[in-house]
């Protein structure tokens, strides 16, 4: 460091160089996206909740973080068939009614046919040993997938925190929260 | 074979179609040491690309896969 050759100046200089380049990279560690899966699930129809399971699962297996917010139609899904919601006015308890309960209850978006075609689909997934709903649910929960559901989306439909299902990494939050890990994270999806 | 590969366990994932092996794989993985090798027995012919973009993404090896008629075996060392 004392080498009479090098001025004083030249040294302060290099050093303050090296301090704005640390500062630099820093911050573009921050924006540095993680190795992490957000995915809006907007659809309550069953082939699209599948899907979005299917991906989350894969993620994690992947070594990817993966987290799921649930919001409009995919809120009612997240729901406990056991579990009952008590008194309501008349509009949310239409509401309850008129969505599905649960990942028992949900239709495929195409070829429903009534009613017949999910039903088709659901005994052959089971024919082909493709997982279910309900075993995808207790696949992401064992795996660690976190799900936010959109307290908005809740909150219109007149659903309650207490009929939703238990899950060991549940978040009732806005958009907000969604975003702040959507903006991290290396992959966005909206489902 | 076997003294060519040292195989530490054996996980049979026949039947079992996406995303379930791939699934299954990645925690079986885990409860062998590092370094270790696992056999991974599928008949989803989805894991033959699976497998393998696993196992990049992972930071996991595959050293050796093997197919006879619908079945396919995977030798895989878990290096992470």
């Amino acid at each position: 460091m004392s080498d009479p050759n090098i001025p004083v100046n030249a040294i302060k200089e290099l050093e303050s160089q090296i301090a704005d380049l640390k500062l630099k990279i820093e911050d573009m560690d921050k924006k540095n996206p993680s190795n992490k899966l957000s995915m809006v699930v907007f659809s309550g129809d069953m082939d699209k909740i599948l899907a979005a399971f299917v991906i989350a699962t894969g993620a994690v297996a992947m070594g990817m973080e993966a987290v799921m917010f649930f919001t409009f139609w995919g809120t009612p899904v997240l729901r406990d068939k056991k579990k009952k919601p008590g008194p309501k006015d008349l509009i949310s308890n239409m509401f309850g009614m008129m969505l599905p309960k649960g990942t028992g209850k949900v239709k495929l978006s195409r070829m429903n046919m009534g009613g017949i075609g999910t039903v088709m689909m659901k005994s052959l997934m089971k024919k082909k040993n493709v997982a279910s709903l309900e075993e995808m649910l207790a696949m992401a929960e064992e795996l660690g997938v976190r799900i936010f559901v959109c307290e908005m989306s809740m909150d219109l439909m007149g659903f309650k925190r207490e009929e939703m299902i238990d899950y060991k990494d549940i978040t009732f939050c806005g958009v907000a929260k969604f975003l702040e890990e959507a903006k991290e994270s290396r992959i966005q999806l909206f489902i | 074979m076997s003294d060519e590969i040292q195989v530490k366990k054996t996980m049979d994932l026949k039947g079992m179609p996406c995303p379930m092996p791939v699934v299954k794989v990645s925690k079986g993985i885990k409860e062998v040491e590092v370094g270790d090798v696992i056999e991974a027995i599928t008949t989803d012919p989805g894991s033959l690309s699976d497998f393998p973009a696993w196992a990049r993404t992972s930071g996991n090896e595959i050293i050796k896969t093997d197919q006879d008629g619908k079945t396919i075996k995977f030798y895989i060392r878990r290096n992470t």
